[in-house]
């Protein structure tokens, strides 16, 4: 591999894309190529800076409300009761179309993961019905404390999986809790935190349909559904917080896996 | 607007479109308003484009069957935002930008990094600097890195919005991050 290359490929490995055959051919020639292995480093930290840089910006009310008022809405109805477990309100999302050619040869040899398939969009709406379920009186936890020391021993024995608990108080997002829940038929564990008076579910499961490629954010039923995949787990966060805190919650989540200067 | 309970069908069809449109449109208006301040350069312009695609994406719900509801709308907010420039350079519009695209090119920003071999690490940059950095970069290469960091694109979605092959896209990324790499290390208001 020439350092063409592996800056094209070291760029697709910060950005998650890469399948674990090609990341380990980017590795190997970083290991030996201190000019790339520099560009690594630099892009990583750069990556990571524009995220916690926060770069999105928050609309303006007036132009929300603009909006608003263009749809044929009156007030009454927009404030209506929203039905909840109508997973047929989604099924206007259909697959993504994967019809680009891959042109480059370079693209043509990597792999991708296809996303929005049927099951993640199943897994999608039982996330959310499983989210509006720990909304009601006594069942949001099973474990309550704010303390991540006891919360992660308590699945110990319940799944066959250590999910991340981590404690994000400062951040704004405080830890309340966790709780053993079933998505598709499976047991999950769901961290419990609040922003604000605002409660979100993390669910955490090894194989639970998350997107492989990079973190989605989508919007079901009035909540906000953010999915990934990292460190072989595979993470649902839903809430009815702002999409932007919704992801950053999820990149802080992510940032607590990969504890920075262990580079 | 009591009255409107005894609506006829026809009506409650086009208020329940409406209704799924916003439910799953507008939690992206976040998005759509940051990739148009991006394009567009100015808040006043982005507010109009995302506008504008809010009301193009709602005339094409019906038959919207995919992708994603994100990358659809940035696809469709990018397409108002090129077709805004289209007019302007047919009319040839005087416009107060003053980082217009080929202005962005000539500034001497990106040179070749400065770094000394002891400092492999790159500077700390403040908020504000990140944003200008990014806004600085030229098109194709501030589109794709936005849609990327700050929309949060897969590359096949980018690819799909930009409308250019995968492969372009992990070149212009690449390309993107490089000069913005020199011009973060050169920036000004660097935190050594």
């Amino acid at each position: 591999m020439n350092c063409d290359d592996s800056e094209i490929l070291i760029n697709a490995l910060i950005d998650g894309e890469l399948d674990a055959g090609h990341a380990h051919d980017v590795e190997k020639h970083v290991a030996a190529c201190s000019a790339c292995a520099e560009k690594l480093t630099e892009y990583r930290e750069m990556h990571d800076a524009v995220s916690a840089a926060g770069l999105k910006m928050s609309a303006p009310a007036h132009l929300r409300s603009r909006i608003e008022k263009a749809l044929p809405l009156t007030s009454a109805r927009v404030i209506a009761p929203r039905k909840f477990f109508q997973p047929s309100r989604r099924t206007f999302f259909g697959g993504f179309a994967v019809g680009t050619a891959l042109s480059a040869a370079l693209a043509a040899s990597l792999v991708f993961t296809v996303v929005g398939s049927d099951q993640q969009q199943t897994i999608a709406n039982e996330v959310v019905s499983a989210h509006i379920r720990s909304l009601q009186a006594g069942h949001l936890m099973d474990v309550e404390t704010s303390d991540q020391h006891t919360v992660k021993p308590w699945f110990n024995g319940r799944l066959d999986v250590a999910p991340p608990v981590v404690d994000l108080t400062a951040q704004g997002f405080r830890l309340l809790g966790g709780r053993l829940d079933y998505i598709d038929g499976e047991p999950v564990a769901s961290v419990v935190y609040q922003r604000r008076k605002h409660i979100i579910n993390l669910f955490v499961a090894r194989r639970l349909g998350a997107s492989q490629a990079s973190a989605r954010l989508e919007a079901i039923q009035g909540y906000n559904v953010r999915n990934w995949s990292e460190a072989g787990l595979d993470f649902w966060a839903v809430s009815d917080i702002a999409p932007d805190e919704l992801n950053e919650f999820g990149q802080m989540i992510v940032a607590a896996l990969h504890p920075t200067g262990s580079s | 607007m009591a009255g409107r309970d005894t609506m006829t069908g026809e009506g409650n069809g086009e208020h329940d479109k409406a209704r799924r449109f916003r439910d799953a449109a507008l939690p992206y208006l976040d998005d759509v308003y940051s990739l148009a301040r991006y394009l567009m350069r100015n808040p006043a312009d982005a507010e109009d484009a995302a506008q504008e695609c809010y009301m193009r994406a709602l005339r094409h719900f019906d038959s919207y069957r995919g992708p994603e509801m994100k990358p659809w709308l940035l696809t469709i907010l990018r397409n108002v935002c090129n077709a805004e420039f289209a007019r302007r350079r047919k009319q040839e519009i005087p416009t107060d930008f003053p980082e217009h695209e080929s202005a962005a090119e000539e500034l001497p920003i990106w040179q070749e990094p400065t770094s000394s071999p002891e400092t492999t690490m790159v500077r700390r940059q403040d908020g504000d600097t990140i944003r200008r950095l990014v806004a600085a970069l030229p098109q194709p290469f501030r589109e794709a890195i936005v849609l990327r960091e700050i929309n949060d694109l897969s590359y096949h979605e980018i690819a799909e919005v930009a409308g250019v092959p995968v492969g372009t896209v992990m070149s212009r990324l690449a390309r993107a991050r490089s000069m913005l790499r020199a011009a973060w290390n050169g920036a000004e208001g660097a935190i050594p």
